[in-house]
């Protein structure tokens, strides 16, 4: 790294700092910025005076004080060590920095992404000789019990392997590998670096073909997204985007988690921290810290290193894609890195465009949300990055520009509702107004579990659901006992599908993860119902009598009552209610 | 440290700023010393500097400043609040200087009073009841100790009552030491503040809090400091004295008016209704310096009141503050009306770490379950009421009426209490199955038959 001075302090105002008389500073190009040397990230040149971005707080900072270059961009470390870990938007280990500072974070600290003294055992998978290129394996590493890191070629190297470590322990700055290239020389170790607000290149995109399976019930079933789609979760305050947000994290069968607190609660960060390591993935039993990587900038922390962590998380998540994995990665809030840049931009003096945020702001949130896909990887595997992004629209209203923007990058949209929110209606996910375009990627997948009978279900129960909302608008008028019969039954069918499967509990122990396989027998519970009852129905059994059936509590219920791995009882128990059904029409009314 | 210099530039006074021009060795958001020809001090910070020039915003207004004859120094230093636990017992102004009448208190420790970011890696979660003796809260939205839970209130509401209320009884059942409190007043009216050291006085409280007053007619810009240098006491106290610390800040709108007000003198460049796009993490400045940390005795508890303009919750200040605070207690103009105390709607209202405070071996295991059927239940009777209005209580069925009793009953004995009135958990929950015992047992579905079987007794 070369560093050297390359300007002097002129102005500052807030965390956005001008230097004068630099040389050779380049756009984007990291900087250390005063006598603590904060570090900053330059986001204009202009003639000889460039501005930087100082991550950190700029207080007391002065005019003529130095500003270093460092000669290579904003960059995050990649390589084994990122797994339960937790680091600060600008890949700075919090749990480090508590043994250096203390409990609050103070400013000018430099430390390492990634341990350097800890030890690897790396298994080598390349061979002397060989012709490598970028993002091939070098070797493996047993990074938790359950995951392999996969030690890359950097995807800018291409040559010779000249000689390669053998099996054993090493640190990340150790050399693995020596590569002959037309550079010269090449010393690889097992991490990389990489800047952050570059896409890492792999060789094409390809279309979503699987599920990323969540256990929650309205999401897999009803608004699915695929491996490697890119999702919105907007809604007002107290809605559940964090919730949501950490179920799918705890829950979803990506084989990496990337969760971004970006400009939130400090406690929300605690909580997955405690709860993590103690919640086991449902598939192999082990802590679901195994396989996540945690980056916190939350509220109270630097405006301008909140910009950063999107990108810092995006880099980490496209790295795990790299080595041929399905990662999914969670931001929270998207608003709150929409809000900084707004923040930076006005300390900038650029014209505002809508509600002040930057004329950028809709190809910034584009070219997020574009890194996130499947794509056959520059080693030749394929790896997905999932991205689900939080939206906290002011007021609760989807027409401010962040959601509406937004809207136009993701293909799934997952609407949190304030009135279905303050109904206690969780996860609070409007089944009107939300979308997914997933579904003819994800329909094969889920046909060859419910032998093609998927897509029909959820058509039936959605129909249901929508002719319940037409049903409230006529009840407003003439209330509900002026209904035709069916029409009671579709209100009582709609009641069981909103308690009993679209609902769901996410402190329950059994509900917050449903199984594929149990949602679909669920709904298939109260769909058959429904189709009994509307049998008794056209044979002359009043709706009230079989709405008033003490089972259908309990079909509401199930959801809580039965476990993932006993759902037999749920279809002994829907056979024997539509029994019950049908008994009526033996009864004379 | 740096050489503390005088300066004579002023060449601009704009609004609360003053411009110093030949200046040099000045940092960003460093401490100034106003002085006028009359020997008057005011104290201001350094809101921008570039090369010989330097922008200064002034905490008590530049009324009264001249371009001639002031001369500026330059502390060098951001404002640091002298701390020490002699400062419990005591009420000092908005910037944290004693107004009592009483000696400076003796000082352990110099602060930056706008704090440093709590490590969230450090943090502990926080899930300790705190016994409010206030039915609607510890029975349906529970505080627990490192939360912050605003009260969402509306001009001409009890808020400041209720706030003291829990500020007086606030204990943690089974322990020995109360809260301190630290008291934040921004912007409120003279009256108000006396009714607020009066009380602290009667009720003995004044020994153990810190009441930081900022009122109406102080300067605004002095406002935004306030909560800063309250918040730097309170990390004091809980965090290398080991106490319990309830904070209580009020109002965050006169607060938010300030920082409208101020940014607006910059000539920032505003987002919604006028309020500056920065207004989220300053209001998350504030309230993150709540919780608790691992290894720590001590912790900090929020509750920030604020009134919402025009009732309307979608309001930028209530709007942020929902964003950052973890829930919200809801005070109702339509129950206070109706003569009922604390008018605490709980509908709308939600306490976000309840669930990790109540239970078996906090507070009593049918705790969740109870609170879940009564919310159900008056959100039930509500609608119920709603529709009796229109077709008359006739038209209801036998089930329906005792909905709109128990909705009733939940209002006039549930909810209903003094002010002086200190209810414990347990009272609080007879009470609630009082109410429930006024539903037939079918409907009680949120609760599972053994708890049922111990408390449901219906006449
Ligand atoms: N699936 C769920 N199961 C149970 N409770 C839920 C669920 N989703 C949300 N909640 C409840 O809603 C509350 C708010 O949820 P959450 O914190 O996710 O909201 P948010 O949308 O992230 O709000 P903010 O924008 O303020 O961060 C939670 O504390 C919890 O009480
Ligand atoms: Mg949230």
């Amino acid at each position: 790294m070369v560093m050297g001075i390359k300007g002097k302090i002129r102005r500052i105002s807030g965390p956005v700092v001008v230097a004068e008389k630099v040389s050779g500073l380049e756009m984007h190009e990291l900087v250390m910025v005063g006598k603590d040397e904060l570090i900053g990230e330059v986001v204009r040149v202009e003639g000889d005076s460039a501005t930087v971005q100082v991550y950190e707080d700029t207080v007391g900072l002065k005019p003529g004080e130095k500003v270093l270059g460092s000669g290579m961009p904003l960059a995050v470390e990649l390589g084994p060590g990122l797994l339960m870990g937790i680091f600060d938007g600008v890949q700075r280990p919090l749990e480090v920095i508590q043994r250096l500072t203390g409990d609050f974070i103070k400013r000018g600290i430099k430390t390492p992404a990634l341990p350097r003294e800890k030890e690897w055992h790396f298994v080598p998978k390349l061979k002397e000789g060989e012709v490598v290129s970028g993002g091939e394996i070098m070797g493996t590493v047993q990074e938790t019990p359950i995951f392999e890191h996969r030690c890359l070629v950097p995807p800018d190297v291409k040559g010779k392997v000249v000689s390669v470590a053998k099996e054993g322990d090493y640190t990340v700055e150790d050399i693995i590998c020596q590569v002959s290239s037309e550079k010269g020389m090449l010393e690889l170790k097992m991490y990389h670096k990489w800047p952050v607000r570059e896409p890492r290149p792999y060789m094409e995109r390809l279309e979503p073909s699987e599920p990323l399976i969540t256990g929650q019930r309205i999401i897999d079933t009803f608004f699915p997204v695929a491996k490697g789609g890119a999702v919105a979760i907007p809604g007002g305050f107290g809605t559940g985007k964090t919730i949501t947000s950490h179920q799918l994290a705890a829950w979803s069968n990506a084989e990496v988690i990337v969760y971004i607190g970006c400009g939130e609660r400090g406690n929300e960060m605690t909580e997955v921290l405690l709860t993590f390591p103690e919640w086991k993935d449902p598939k192999s039993g082990r802590p679901l810290m195994e396989r996540t990587v945690l980056i916190a900038n939350t509220s109270n922390m630097p405006v301008s290193a909140r910009e950063a962590s999107v990108y810092t998380g995006i880099t980490i998540a496209e790295y795990f894609r790299d080595m041929g994995y399905n990662v999914a990665i969670m931001a929270d809030s998207t608003s709150r890195w929409a809000e900084a840049l707004r923040e930076i931009s006005g300390r900038l003096e650029e014209m505002p465009a809508e509600e002040g945020y930057p004329s950028y702001l809709s190809s910034r949130l584009g070219e997020f949300y574009e890194r996130a896909g499947r794509v056959k990887t520059m080693g030749g595997g394929v790896g997905s990055v999932t991205l689900i992004g939080a939206v906290s629209p002011p007021g609760g209203d989807f027409s401010e520009p962040v959601t509406v923007h937004t809207k136009r990058f993701v293909r799934c949209f997952w609407a949190l509702d304030s009135a279905l929110a303050s109904m206690r209606h969780y996860p609070a996910i409007n089944w009107l107004t939300s979308y997914s375009e997933y579904i003819d990627y994800v329909e094969s997948w889920w046909n060859r579990l419910t032998s093609n009978r998927w897509r029909s279900q959820r058509l039936k129960a959605m129909e249901i659901l929508k002719r319940e909302d037409e049903l409230k608008e006529v009840i407003r008028l003439v209330g509900s006992e002026a209904l035709p019969e069916q029409e009671k039954l579709v209100l009582e069918t709609a009641r069981l599908l909103r308690e009993g499967f679209l609902q769901q509990n996410a402190y329950d122990p059994i509900d917050t993860y449903s199984s594929p396989e149990k949602q679909f027998v669920l709904l298939d519970a109260i769909l058959n119902f429904h189709d009994a009852a509307s049998a008794a129905i056209s044979k002359g059994v009043p709706a009230s009598k079989i709405v008033d059936m003490p089972q259908l509590t309990d079909l509401a219920k199930l959801r809580m009552a039965i476990e993932n791995e006993r759902i037999d009882e749920i279809k002994k128990f829907s056979e024997a209610l539509s029994a019950e059904v049908k008994k009526l029409t033996e009864v004379k009314f | 440290m740096a050489i503390q210099m005088e300066f004579r530039g002023v060449t601009k006074i704009s609004g609360p700023l003053v411009f110093v021009e030949g200046i040099s060795d000045v940092g960003y958001n460093e401490l100034v010393e106003i002085r006028t020809s009359d020997g008057d001090m005011r104290r201001g910070r350094v809101l921008e500097v570039s090369k010989g020039i330097a922008v200064v915003e002034v905490f008590e207004g530049t009324t009264g400043l001249s371009t001639t004859d002031t001369s500026i120094k330059f502390l060098g230093k951001p404002l640091m609040l002298p701390v020490s636990d002699d400062m419990l017992g005591r009420v000092f102004n908005g910037t944290g200087e004693p107004i009592d009448g009483g000696p400076t208190p003796f000082t352990e420790d110099y602060r930056d009073v706008n704090g440093l970011p709590m490590n969230p890696f450090s943090r502990d979660y926080p899930n300790e009841f705190i016994q409010t003796g206030i039915s609607a809260i510890d029975g349906m939205d529970t505080l627990v100790r490192g939360q912050k839970l605003p009260l969402f209130s509306g001009s001409g509401l009890p808020h400041n009552l209720i706030a003291t209320q829990v500020a007086r009884q606030a204990t943690i059942p089974g322990e020995e030491t109360s809260f301190a409190v630290v008291f934040v007043a921004m912007g409120i009216k003279h009256d108000e503040a006396s009714f607020f050291k009066r009380s602290f006085e009667e009720s003995g409280a004044l020994k153990n809090s810190s009441l930081f007053l900022n009122l109406a007619d102080d300067p605004p810009v002095e406002r935004l400091l306030t909560p800063r240098c309250a918040l730097t006491l309170a990390e004091y106290l809980a965090f290398e004295r080991d106490i319990h610390v309830l904070v209580i800040l009020t109002d965050m709108t006169n607060y938010a008016e300030a920082l409208r007000e101020t940014s607006a003198a910059r000539e920032e460049v505003p987002s919604r209704k006028g309020y500056p796009g920065y207004m989220y993490s300053d209001f998350a400045s504030i309230y993150e310096r709540a919780g608790r940390i691992k290894g720590k005795k001590g912790s900090i508890t929020q509750m920030p009141v604020l009134t919402m303009p025009n009732d309307d919750i979608t309001h930028p200040i209530p709007d942020l503050t929902g964003y950052i605070t973890e829930g919200q207690i809801v005070i109702d103009s339509d129950l206070h009306r109706r003569g009922i105390y604390p008018p605490i709607n709980i509908l709308p209202s939600l306490s976000r770490l309840m669930k990790d405070g109540i239970g078996k071996g906090k507070t009593r295991e049918d705790h969740g379950p109870v609170a879940s059927q009564l919310y159900s239940a008056y959100a039930r009777s509500q609608d119920l009421r709603q529709l009796s209005a229109i077709i008359g209580e006739e038209g209801l069925t036998d089930k329906d009426r005792a909905y709109l009793r128990f909705g009733d009953a939940f209002e006039q004995r549930f909810l209903s209490q003094r002010f002086d009135e200190n209810r414990d958990l347990e009272t609080t929950l007879s009470l609630a199955w009082e109410m429930l015992s006024l539903l037939p047992e079918s409907e009680l579905t949120r609760i599972s038959d053994r708890f049922v079987k111990q408390y449901y007794r219906p006449k």
